[in-house]
C-alpha cells in the first residue's frame, strides 16, 4: 500500500512539475496581461467560454490544473519536512486535501461550461 | 557510539550555496499552486458567467495580486529553467553503451519550453 501510494504520487509530482514547467510560465505572463486591465483577445468572457467548451481544451485544462496542484501539494510536503516541520501528516492532509478539492472543483466547473 | 556531528534541522540549507539553492527550487511549489488556484478560479467565473468572470478579471488587477502575479511569474521561470536542468539527472537516457550527455537532453527540453510557450503566446494574443 505504502509503496505504491509512494510510486503513484511520484509519478503525479513528476508529470506536474514536468508540464508546468512547460506551460506555467507563458500562463502566468497571459494571467499578468490581463491583470493589467489589456486581457489578450482570448480573455474575453465569449472567447474564454467558447474554448473550454471544446472537449480537448476541457481536458487540457483539467489534467493541469489538477497535475500542478498535486505537483505543489507533494513537493511542498518535502519541502517543509526538509526545513524542519515535523507534522508530516497535518501538513500531508492539508496539502493533498486542497489538490483533492481543486481536483474536483475543476471537473466540475469545466462539466458546468 | 559514534560521534554524530550536530546538524540543524530547520536551517542546514543555509549552510551551504548548493543546498539553498536547492530548497528555494523546492519552494518554487508553493507558486506553481497559486497560479493553479488562480488558473481554476478563472475556470470557476467563466463557468458561472460574465458578471463573476468580470470580477475575476478585476480581482486580477487588485494592487496585492499584482505583485503576487509579478512574483508568480518571475517563479515560474524559474522553476521551468530549474526543472529541466535537472531533468537528464532524473530521466537519464542511454543510448547502447553509452548516456546521451545531458546538455542535450535539457537542451531539448528548452527548445520545446520556448516553442509552446511561443506558441502559446500567439494564440493568446499577447503579441
Amino acid at each position: 500500500m505504502a509503496k505504491i501510494n509512494k510510486a503513484l504520487f511520484w509519478s503525479l509530482f513528476a508529470a506536474g512539475g514536468t508540464l508546468t514547467a512547460f506551460v506555467f510560465p507563458a500562463l502566468a505572463v497571459i494571467v499578468l496581461f490581463a491583470a493589467y486591465g489589456s486581457p489578450p483577445e482570448i480573455m474575453g468572457f465569449d472567447q474564454m467560454r467558447g474554448l473550454l467548451s471544446n472537449w480537448f481544451v476541457k481536458m487540457v485544462a483539467f489534467g493541469t490544473v489538477a497535475l500542478a496542484l498535486w505537483h505543489a501539494a507533494h513537493r511542498l510536503r518535502t519541502a517543509l519536512h526538509g526545513m524542519g516541520l515535523r507534522a508530516d501528516g497535518a501538513v500531508a492532509v492539508v496539502g493533498y486535501g486542497v489538490a483533492l478539492i481543486g481536483t474536483l472543483l475543476s471537473a466540475y466547473y469545466l462539466l458546468q461550461i | 557510539m559514534a560521534y554524530v556531528r550536530p546538524v540543524s534541522k530547520t536551517t542546514w540549507y543555509l549552510a551551504k550555496r548548493s543546498y539553498t539553492v536547492h530548497m528555494l527550487q523546492e519552494l518554487t511549489s508553493l507558486f506553481v499552486g497559486i497560479l493553479a488556484l488562480i488558473l481554476l478560479w478563472g475556470i470557476s467565473a467563466v463557468a458561472r458567467g460574465p458578471e463573476v468572470y468580470r470580477g475575476f478579471l478585476d480581482g486580477l488587477a487588485g494592487p496585492g495580486m499584482i505583485v503576487l502575479l509579478w512574483v508568480t511569474t518571475v517563479v515560474m521561470f524559474y522553476h521551468a529553467i530549474a526543472w529541466f536542468s535537472v531533468t537528464p539527472k532524473a530521466m537519464p537516457v542511454q543510448r547502447g553503451e553509452v548516456f546521451v550527455p545531458g546538455s542535450i537532453i535539457a537542451g531539448a527540453h528548452y527548445v520545446i519550453w520556448f516553442v509552446l510557450s511561443l506558441a502559446i503566446l500567439l494564440l493568446a494574443g499577447v503579441f
